[in-house]
């Protein structure tokens, strides 16, 4: 049956580019996207890098339209639940809103600090929405000593944008190195290196206690060896928590790790089954991965959302004629003046080599390998080189790799891959990118 | 008007900061950075731009694309 009713439950990145590639591939029948937040869709990565340096209003980083949508919007009411036999979403107004098929984007909220009193000081930040960024920047013109917890992409993100503030910055990280989990020892440590270059007293090793409040204003940081650090802004970035609450109920394969989804977008019962009508995409999704063997994977990554909602929208038209799991992941971050940019996923690898460039030079690319292949790439201001080394990871290249690089480093090693424990690894933050 | 830089597609070849430099400028050798939502008047160089990009990573909301919300 052609669906006449489709309702899109998340109206960022993911469900905008699903609203656009269902009318692009012919769909004209009801549209409705429900957005939790007030705001038209906008794009998130700009929020930790052009927002907080100052030079774009918060508001400011609304999401370019490909095509006239001619959608029911419904901005600033979340959805509540979902019912499943009786083909409708609750929203938090009272509505009820029937589909024939749903699409369930609700992406992430940052993960609070976990003292909530603690957490509603005056001065006390996460950074996720543009709400978030808006209330970030107008404590930042005032602030003395910026305080950021926890140094994933977001964090590192912050801290660069404060340092080119010229605000004094100092990062609390729990591992030995910043983005340790995320890119391996090799890069963790070059991370760490133009972290301290640019003047951020970054504190590797250390956890934050307690944050110190003073009638009701952030004063400092009590670090768990019982060290105090001033502040009057701290910035929590200790990653993101799926916005999967809403499904409890609707017997789908759904919680902290996302909502599963098979190889053509569609939710999993939680019997296994997929859902012929409910599909899934973007960072609230859990989706198999060739490159992980079939494993399902959530990297909360932008591409992730755009490539993910196409292929749903396109299986919602054209039933099973698209797989979401064929393209490797793929971010960027820049921090401290550097551009770091990765296909597929570093954190499978047990080695890691450098191919080309040097780390003194902070121009580089590594590569990722795992049981002799390729699985994933960094680059560090070498953009124009990763799409030679992308062709070798599709071609399910081997590692070390057997062609030779221009400008490869007389004695480049293999090296053990070194992410951090897991224990460290599940307090490490995912990115706005 | 509304701009997207695909960061994942862009190479870093810079011809957007030459064409419009009110919009895109780089922040390090390859940080590039730009402002999502330029003044109407500046729609010219942003085609420009958005047309000499050798990646085709710029994206240029049209003016008749639906404007609310």
């Amino acid at each position: 049956m052609t669906p006449q009713r489709i309702v899109i439950v998340g109206a960022s990145l993911a469900g905008l580019n699903a609203a656009e590639a269902l009318r692009e591939a012919g769909y004209d029948g009801t549209l409705t996207l429900v957005g939790e937040e007030p705001h038209a869709p906008y794009d998130r990565p700009p929020l930790s890098k052009q927002v907080l340096s100052g030079w774009v209003a918060a508001n400011r980083t609304r999401l370019p339209r490909r095509i006239a949508l001619g959608a029911d919007w419904r901005l600033g009411v979340a959805a509540v639940g979902l019912d499943r036999e009786r083909r409708l979403v609750r929203l938090a107004d009272g509505d009820e809103t029937p589909f024939d098929r749903l699409v369930v984007a609700t992406g992430a909220h940052a993960r609070p600090w976990p003292d909530p009193g603690q957490a509603a000081l005056g001065g006390v930040h996460v950074l996720r929405t543009c709400d978030d960024a808006a209330a970030l920047v107008r404590d930042l013109k005032t602030a003395r000593r910026v305080l950021v917890i926890g140094a994933g992409f977001t964090g590192c993100e912050v801290a660069s944008a404060c340092r080119a503030r010229g605000l004094a910055t100092t990062v609390v990280e729990i591992g030995e190195a910043p983005l340790l989990p995320q890119l391996g020892a090799l890069v963790a440590d070059h991370a760490k290196a133009l972290q301290i270059r640019a003047g951020v007293d970054l504190r590797c090793g250390a956890t934050a206690a307690a944050l110190v409040g003073d009638a009701g204003r952030l004063a400092g940081v009590r670090l768990a060896s019982g060290a105090e650090i001033e502040a009057d802004v701290a910035v929590v970035c200790l990653g993101a928590v799926r916005n999967t609450d809403w499904l409890a109920g609707a017997c789908l394969d759904a919680g902290p790790l996302g909502i599963a989804i098979d190889v053509h977008g569609r939710a999993l019962r939680a019997d296994g089954e997929a859902d012929p009508d409910i599909f899934a995409c973007g960072d609230a999704a859990s989706a198999p991965s060739a490159l992980a063997g079939g494993a399902r994977i959530s990297v909360e990554h932008w591409a992730a959302a755009v490539e993910q909602a196409r292929v749903v929208a396109a299986n919602i038209v054209a039933p099973g004629s698209q797989r979401l799991d064929l393209a490797p992941p793929r971010f960027w971050s820049m921090q401290f003046g550097a551009n770091f940019k990765s296909v597929g996923l570093p954190p499978l690898a047990d080695e890691v080599m450098l191919a080309q460039g040097s780390v003194e030079s902070g121009r580089f690319v590594a590569l990722y390998g795992r049981a002799g292949s390729l699985v994933g790439i960094l680059a560090v201001n070498q953009a124009q080189w990763l799409p030679f080394y992308e062709r070798d990871l599709l071609r399910g290249g081997s590692f070390p790799p057997t062609y030779r690089v221009v400008d490869a480093p007389p004695d480049a090693q293999r090296q053990p891959a070194r992410f951090a424990s897991a224990a460290v690894a599940g307090a490490s933050e995912p990115a706005l990118n | 008007m509304r701009v997207l830089v695909d960061l994942n597609k862009c190479q870093l070849y810079a011809q957007c900061c030459f064409l419009a430099p009110a919009v895109f400028k780089l922040e390090g050798e390859e940080v590039l950075s730009y402002d999502p939502e330029p003044d109407e008047q500046l729609r010219a160089r942003v085609a420009q731009a958005a047309a000499a990009c050798p990646v085709s990573a710029i994206l240029v909301e049209a003016p008749d694309a639906e404007p609310q919300p």
